[in-house]
C-alpha cells in the first residue's frame, strides 16, 4: 500500500518538475517564473487545485513519442484569489517551448468550461511558442476550440489574459478575446506574425519588442490594458484587478468593508476647475478624490490619455469610471477614445458594474485623419454602449458639455439615472467665441459688438442652468459634495432594474 | 489704538499680521493682485482691494496703487510686511505725506541702513564690532591688492550695492585679490549699476546669528535675543532657530548691547535685525540691519512670548514698550523649518502647481509637551504661482530644549502633508535627523558641505528601519485582512491571513513574523528582537500614526504593487511587504536600470520654452546652452551635459512643457 501512494508522489514529482531544472533554470535566467511559480503567486498559498497533472500528448509524428512530458506545457485547475473562486490556466515554456498540443488545448478548455458553469472568472498566463508544429492541423484545430470557448465565455465569466513569454501566430486571438491584457515589459510580446516573417514579406526590419512588446501594445496598439515590470509585480496586480471584479455576470460588483466617509467632503474641489476655461486641470485629483481611500486602478493609462478609464470603490463597491482628461488634447473625444470608452463601458454593463461618467468636453476632434478614420463609426460606439448599458449610471459635468459630445457621455438623454452638474459647468453645443460667430455673422467685422455678444451667450449659455431648467441636469451641485451625492446617488440605484427589448444581439457599429 | 491697518504684503505675512490685528480688534485691509484673488490673506482680512496685475512690479510693490487703497478704506496704519515696501523709503514718506501711519522705522533709519558702506561707518562710529577692512572706495585693482594685504587674507571683495552673493569674491592672495576685484566690479556694475566696491576679512567657519531689536518712540530699546540662521543654501535661509547653540552669555549679551547701540545710533524704533557674522571663536561682526520684520520673527516670539507684530503697531501707535531689558528671559527652544515650493531632489528648482493636498500638522500643544506653530499662506485647492516668492509655509516648534525642539519639528515635518508641488519637506526631513546639525556644529557652509552632490533623499538607519518594518508589517496585515473579507468568497474556504512575511527597504530584506492580538501587533526578527506596534491606522490613510515600542512613528503611506510608499525623516521609501515565497520569487526577477536618459535633454521644471538655442543637426559643445526654459518668472539656461549632435527637437519656443517633457533628442 505503501508503495502505491508513494508511486503518485514520485509521479507528481516528475510532473512538477516541468521541462527539467536546466530548462527551469534558462526560464529564471531570463527574468521569467516558471508556469507552477506563477500560479502559485497569483492564488493564494496552498490553494490551487490541480486538474490533468498527468495529461500527456499522443503525438507519435516526427518522433514525438520521445519526449511525452506529464502535464504536456501547461498547468491548468482552480484556486481561490482572497477567498474568492478563480480558474487558472498556465502555459510551460519549459515543456517543449509551452507549445499548443490538442491535449494542451484540452486541458484549457476543460477548466474553461467548468468555469463557465460554475460561475468564476478565468485567468489565463500565456507563455508559449506557439502551435505544435509536429501535430498540424490537429493543433489549429486545438486554438479553435480554446477560440470558441472564449466567445462563449465572454460575458458570462470574467476573463484576463497576462502575456508573460511570446504569445505569438493564432495565439494571440486567444487573449485578443478575453477582457483584460496585461503583459510584461522587456519579457513578453504578442504579434500575429514575427519579425522574420515581416522582413521576408515586407522587407520592413523591426525587433520583436518594436513589434509587439509591452511598450508597443499599451501605447500604440492598445491591445494591451496595462504592463508591469516584472511577473512578480504583474501577478500582485492582477489579484488587485480581480477584487475589483464579480466573479460571473449573475453577480453584482464585489463589496468590501471600508474605510473611508461616504459623505467626506472636499473644499478643494471647489477650486479644481480654474477661472480660465482654456487652462487644463487634472481630472484625475477629481476621481482619486471621490474614490473610497483614493484607491483607482486605471485600464489603458497609456492610450488615449484624453479619457481615462479605470475602477474605483465607492462604499466598498466597485465602481467603473469613464472621464475626460483636460488635460489631453482638452480632453475631446477623437477614434481611440471612444473605442477605449466604449469597450470598458460594455465590460462594466455585462458585469454590471456602476459606471461614473465624469465630463468636460469640448467636442469631437475634428480633422481629415478622424474623419478618414472613421470617427462617426468609433464615436458612434461610445453612444451606443452608454445607450445600451443598463447598470447604475451617475454623471457629473466639470466644466464643458459641448455638442454632440454632451449626449455622448452618458446623458440624460441616454438613460443616465442621476445627471449631476457643478455650478462650473457650460452645456451648450458650443463654446461662446464660436457660437457668436456663427449667430452674428454679419457683426464680424466688430470686435466690441462680438465681445458684447459673446458674453451675452457665455451668461445665457455657459452655465448648467439652461439644462437644469428643462430637466436633463437633475442637480446642480458643490463640487465639495460630490462624493457625498454621487454615493447617495449609487447607494439610491442599488435596486435598479432596467432591461432592454429582447435581441438576439445588437449590431454595435464595430 | 487704530481701529484699521492695512497690510501691503500678500501669503504667510500678511495672514501673519492680520491674525495679531484681529486679536487686537484692529480692522484689516488686504491688497491683492490678479493671481492673488482667492488667495488666503484675501480670505482672512475684512476688506480687500484688487490692486493690479500678478507681477509684483505691477501690483504690491507700486506705492500709488497702495495709497489708493488707503485712501479707499481709511486705513489708519500701514504695516508692509517684509520684501515689497518693507525697507523702502519712498514709501515711508509717501505714508508720512499722506498722515498715515507706518509700521516700521523712521524713514531716516531704513536709508541710513540700506546702503552696506553707510551702514557700516555708522556702526563703527557706534561701537559695533565690524569685519576689519577698507570702507572708502577702491580706485584700482592695485589699491585692492594693497588694502587686502593690510587687512590680511583671506579677504572677501564685495560689490557696494550687492546682495545675493553677486559681485562677491573671495581672495586667498595677491593675484585673486586682482582678479576678483575686476570680476566684481564689472559684475557689481552689470548687475546693480553701480560698481562700487569695497574689501574686508573674510570670515571662517562663519556662522549667521542676528540679534531682534525692538525700540520705542521715548527712548527705549531692547534686544530679544539672537536667532541662528546659519542653514542657508545660496544665501536663502532654510533653518532658523533661537537661541543659537553657539553662543554663550556673555558674548549674546555684548551682541544685543552693540546692536541696541545701533539702533539708538539712527534712530530706530519698532521691530529691526541686526545681522551679525560669527566665527569660529565667537568673534562676531556686523553685517547689516534689516529695518523690517524678519521672516524668522517666529522662533523668536516663542522663545520670548512677545508678539513682536502687535509690539510694532503699538510702537507705532507711540506707546511705550512694556518690558524692560530684564525682563526678556530666554524660555527654552524654537525651531523654523522654512518650506519652499521647490523640488530638492532636482537641485531645488522652483516648482509650481496646484496643492491637491496640504494638511499642516496641528498647531499648538503637543502631547510631549512642546508646540507647533505654522504661519502659512496657503490652503488646499490653492495654486503656487510663478510670480512670487516660493515660500508656502514656516514650521516652528518650541521645546524645553534644543533636542526636543528638534524632535518636534520631526514628527511635526512627518505629520505635514503636501501633495502636487515640488516641495522641501524631505530637505528639511533629513537636516533635522543629520548628526551635524543635532550637534549643532554648523557654519553657513552646512548645506554645501553636507549635501555637495545636491539631495537624493536621507538613508535610514539600523534601529529607524527595524521600526518602520515592524510597522509595515503591522500595517500590511491590517490590509491584507481587509481583502480576505471581500463578498463572494468561498464559505469555509477564505483565505488566512499568514503570520510570516519578508519586509524589504532600501536593499535588505527582513524576515519577521507577527504575533497579532487585540490591540495590536508584535513583530519579532530573526535575532530575537521584537517590536511592539499599536496603531488605529487604516487601509487608505495617507497618514500613519503609529506607536511602536511606545514612541510615536509617523509616516505618509503611499501604494505601490505589494507594499507601500512611506516617507518620513526625508527619505521617500519603496517597501515591499512579501509573503516568504513571493520574497524568494521577487529575488529571481531582474534588476532593471532606469531608462538611459542621456540621449535627451528633459525640462527640468514645469514652464514656458522662451527659445531654442540651437538646430537640428548642429554639434554642440559641453557646456553650451541649448534651450531656454522661464518658470516662476525666472529664465532657466538649460546646458549641454556634453558634446553631441542634436538629432531631433521635440519643443519649440512658447510651448508650456510638464517635468521630464523631451525638448531635443542628441544622436
Amino acid at each position: 500500500m505503501k508503495d502505491i501512494l508513494q508511486q503518485l508522489e514520485d509521479r507528481r514529482t516528475i510532473a512538477r518538475a516541468g521541462g527539467g531544472e536546466r530548462r527551469v533554470a534558462a526560464q529564471h535566467s531570463k527574468g521569467k517564473l516558471t508556469a507552477r511559480e506563477r500560479v502559485e503567486l497569483l492564488l493564494d498559498e496552498g490553494s490551487f487545485e490541480e486538474f490533468d497533472m498527468f495529461v500527456a500528448h499522443r503525438c507519435t509524428d516526427f518522433g514525438m513519442e520521445e519526449t511525452r512530458i506529464p502535464g504536456d506545457g501547461v498547468v491548468t485547475g482552480w484556486g481561490t484569489i482572497n477567498g474568492r473562486m478563480v480558474y487558472v490556466f498556465s502555459q510551460d515554456f519549459t515543456v517543449l517551448g509551452g507549445s499548443v498540443s490538442e491535449t494542451h488545448a484540452a486541458k484549457i478548455c476543460k477548466i474553461m468550461d467548468m468555469a463557465v458553469q460554475n460561475g468564476a472568472p478565468v485567468i489565463g498566463i500565456n507563455d508559449s511558442g506557439g502551435a505544435r508544429i509536429q501535430e498540424g492541423v490537429g493543433s489549429l484545430a486545438a486554438y479553435g476550440e480554446v477560440f470558441q470557448r472564449n466567445i462563449l465565455a465572454s460575458g458570462v465569466v470574467p476573463q484576463i489574459s497576462l502575456i508573460m513569454g511570446p504569445c505569438a501566430g493564432g495565439a494571440v486571438y486567444s487573449p485578443a478575446m478575453t477582457d483584460f491584457i496585461f503583459m510584461v515589459k522587456d519579457s513578453s510580446y504578442m504579434f500575429v506574425t514575427g519579425p522574420d516573417v515581416v522582413k521576408t514579406v515586407t522587407n520592413e526590419v523591426v525587433t520583436a519588442e518594436e513589434l509587439g512588446g509591452a511598450s508597443t501594445h499599451t501605447r500604440k496598439s492598445s491591445v494591451a490594458d496595462g504592463a508591469y515590470e516584472n511577473d512578480v509585480e504583474a501577478l500582485a496586480e492582477t489579484r488587485r484587478l480581480f477584487d475589483f471584479l464579480p466573479l460571473n455576470n449573475r453577480d453584482k460588483a464585489p463589496v468590501r468593508p471600508f474605510f473611508d466617509d461616504p459623505a467626506r467632503v472636499e473644499m478643494s474641489l471647489d477650486t479644481l476647475v480654474p477661472d480660465n476655461p482654456n487652462q487644463p486641470y487634472d481630472m484625475k485629483e477629481l476621481i482619486l478624490k471621490v474614490a473610497d481611500e483614493g484607491d483607482f486602478l486605471e485600464i489603458q493609462k497609456d492610450f488615449a490619455a484624453n479619457i481615462i478609464v479605470g475602477f474605483i470603490r465607492i462604499e466598498g463597491q466597485t465602481v467603473g469610471i469613464v472621464a475626460n482628461q483636460p488635460m489631453v488634447l482638452a480632453g475631446c473625444l477623437d477614434i481611440d477614445s471612444s473605442r477605449k470608452a466604449a469597450r470598458f463601458v460594455r465590460f462594466c454593463d455585462a458585469f454590471e458594474i456602476p459606471i461614473l461618467t465624469l465630463v468636460d468636453v469640448p467636442g469631437f476632434l475634428p480633422g481629415t485623419s478622424q474623419e478618414y478614420g472613421g470617427v462617426i463609426k468609433h464615436g458612434a460606439k461610445l453612444l451606443f454602449a452608454y445607450g445600451e448599458a443598463t447598470v447604475p449610471k451617475v454623471t457629473v459635468i466639470t466644466r464643458k458639455a459641448y455638442g454632440g459630445a454632451y449626449d455622448v457621455m452618458s446623458s440624460k438623454h441616454l438613460r443616465g439615472d442621476f445627471n449631476y452638474a457643478w455650478p462650473t459647468a457650460e452645456i451648450a453645443v458650443m463654446g461662446a467665441k464660436g457660437a457668436t460667430e456663427i449667430l452674428y455673422r454679419s457683426e464680424l467685422g466688430d470686435a466690441e459688438k462680438i465681445a458684447a455678444r459673446t458674453k451675452e451667450y457665455e451668461t445665457r449659455f455657459a452655465t448648467p442652468f439652461v439644462a437644469a431648467e428643462r430637466g436633463f441636469i437633475d442637480e446642480v451641485i458643490m463640487p465639495h459634495s460630490t462624493r457625498r451625492r454621487v454615493a447617495r446617488a449609487f447607494a439610491s440605484l442599488r435596486t435598479k432594474k432596467l432591461s432592454n427589448p429582447w435581441k438576439k444581439h445588437d449590431n454595435i457599429p464595430l | 489704538m487704530f481701529k484699521k491697518i492695512l497690510i501691503a504684503n500678500r501669503g504667510e505675512i500678511a495672514c501673519r499680521v492680520i491674525k495679531t490685528a484681529r486679536k487686537m480688534g484692529i480692522k484689516t485691509v488686504a491688497v491683492y493682485s490678479d493671481a492673488d484673488r482667492n488667495a488666503l490673506h484675501v480670505q482672512m482680512a475684512d476688506e480687500a482691494v484688487h490692486i493690479g496685475p500678478p507681477p509684483a512690479a505691477q501690483s504690491y510693490i507700486v506705492i500709488d496703487k497702495i495709497m489708493d487703497a488707503i485712501r479707499q478704506t481709511g486705513a489708519e496704519a500701514v504695516h508692509p510686511g517684509y520684501g515689497f515696501l518693507s525697507e523702502n523709503r519712498a514709501f515711508a514718506a509717501a505714508l508720512e505725506k499722506e498722515g498715515v501711519v507706518f509700521i516700521g522705522p523712521p524713514s531716516p533709519a531704513i536709508e541710513a541702513m540700506g546702503d552696506k558702506i553707510t551702514s557700516k561707518k555708522i556702526a563703527q562710529e557706534a561701537k559695533v564690532s565690524t569685519v576689519p577692512g577698507y570702507m572708502g572706495l577702491i580706485a584700482d585693482a592695485d589699491e585692492a591688492v594693497k588694502i587686502s594685504g593690510e587687512i590680511g587674507y583671506p579677504v572677501m571683495i564685495k560689490a557696494s550695492a550687492g546682495g545675493g552673493g553677486k559681485g562677491m569674491r573671495i581672495a586667498w592672495n595677491d593675484q585673486e585679490a586682482r582678479e576678483g576685484f575686476q570680476s566684481s566690479k564689472n559684475e557689481a556694475a552689470s548687475s546693480f549699476g553701480d560698481d562700487r566696491i569695497f574689501i574686508e576679512k573674510f570670515v571662517t567657519q562663519p556662522r549667521h546669528i542676528e540679534i531682534q531689536v525692538l525700540a520705542d518712540k521715548h527712548g527705549n530699546c531692547v534686544y530679544l535675543h539672537e536667532r541662528e540662521c546659519s542653514i542657508q543654501r545660496r544665501n536663502q535661509k532654510v533653518i532658523e532657530e533661537a537661541p543659537s547653540p553657539f553662543l554663550d552669555e556673555e558674548t549674546r549679551r555684548a551682541m544685543g548691547e552693540q546692536a541696541c547701540a545701533l539702533a539708538k545710533a539712527v534712530g530706530y524704533t519698532s521691530a529691526g535685525t541686526v545681522e551679525f557674522i560669527v566665527d569660529g571663536a565667537r568673534n562676531f561682526y556686523f553685517l547689516e540691519m534689516n529695518t523690517r520684520l524678519q521672516v524668522e520673527h517666529p522662533v523668536t516670539e516663542l522663545i520670548t512670548g512677545v508678539d513682536l507684530v502687535e509690539q510694532m503697531i503699538r510702537v507705532a501707535n507711540g506707546e511705550k514698550l512694556p518690558f524692560a531689558q530684564k525682563d526678556l528671559k530666554i524660555n527654552g527652544w524654537a525651531m523654523e523649518s522654512r518650506l519652499y515650493a521647490e523640488d530638492p531632489y532636482r537641485n531645488f528648482l522652483p516648482s509650481i502647481g496646484r496643492l491637491t493636498r496640504y494638511r499642516p500638522p496641528m498647531e499648538g500643544p503637543t502631547e510631549r509637551g512642546g508646540v507647533v506653530r505654522n504661519d502659512t499662506g496657503v490652503y488646499e485647492g490653492g495654486e503656487i504661482s510663478m510670480y512670487y516668492d516660493p515660500m508656502i509655509a514656516k514650521l516652528c516648534t518650541w521645546g524645553a530644549t534644543r533636542a526636543e525642539a528638534i524632535e518636534e519639528m520631526r514628527l511635526a515635518l512627518d505629520t505635514f502633508e503636501v501633495e502636487g508641488i515640488g516641495h522641501n519637506l524631505p530637505f528639511v526631513g533629513a537636516v533635522m535627523d543629520h548628526p551635524r546639525f543635532v550637534s549643532g556644529n554648523i557654519t553657513t557652509a552646512f548645506i554645501a558641505e553636507e549635501y555637495p552632490e545636491g539631495f537624493q533623499g536621507a538613508v535610514l538607519h539600523g534601529h529607524d528601519i527595524r521600526r518602520i518594518a515592524a510597522a509595515a508589517a503591522a500595517m500590511n496585515r491590517v490590509a491584507e485582512i481587509r481583502r480576505t473579507r471581500i463578498s463572494g468568497t468561498m464559505d469555509n474556504h477564505q483565505r488566512r491571513v499568514g503570520d510570516d512575511w519578508v519586509v524589504s527597504l532600501q536593499g535588505e530584506s527582513h524576515p519577521v513574523r507577527i504575533e497579532a492580538d487585540r490591540d495590536g501587533s508584535t513583530v519579532h526578527f530573526p535575532d530575537g528582537s521584537h517590536h511592539r506596534v499599536t496603531s488605529d491606522w487604516t487601509p487608505g490613510q495617507p497618514l500613519a500614526r503609529l506607536m511602536v515600542d511606545g514612541t510615536p512613528l509617523v509616516m505618509k503611506v503611499g501604494k505601490i504593487p505589494s507594499g507601500f510608499r512611506l516617507r518620513l525623516r526625508g527619505a521617500d521609501l519603496k517597501c515591499h511587504v512579501r509573503s516568504p515565497r513571493q520574497h524568494e520569487l521577487s529575488l529571481l526577477m531582474p534588476e532593471k536600470l532606469p531608462p538611459d536618459t542621456s540621449k535627451f535633454l528633459l525640462c527640468p521644471m514645469p514652464g514656458l520654452v522662451v527659445k531654442i538655442s540651437v538646430a537640428e543637426g548642429d554639434e554642440v559643445q559641453e557646456g553650451q546652452a541649448l534651450a531656454t526654459v522661464e518658470a516662476m518668472k525666472m529664465e532657466n539656461i538649460l546646458k549641454a551635459e556634453r558634446k553631441g549632435v542634436v538629432k531631433k527637437i521635440s519643443a519649440a519656443a512658447g510651448a508650456s512643457l510638464k517635468v521630464d517633457d523631451v525638448i531635443m533628442e542628441f544622436e
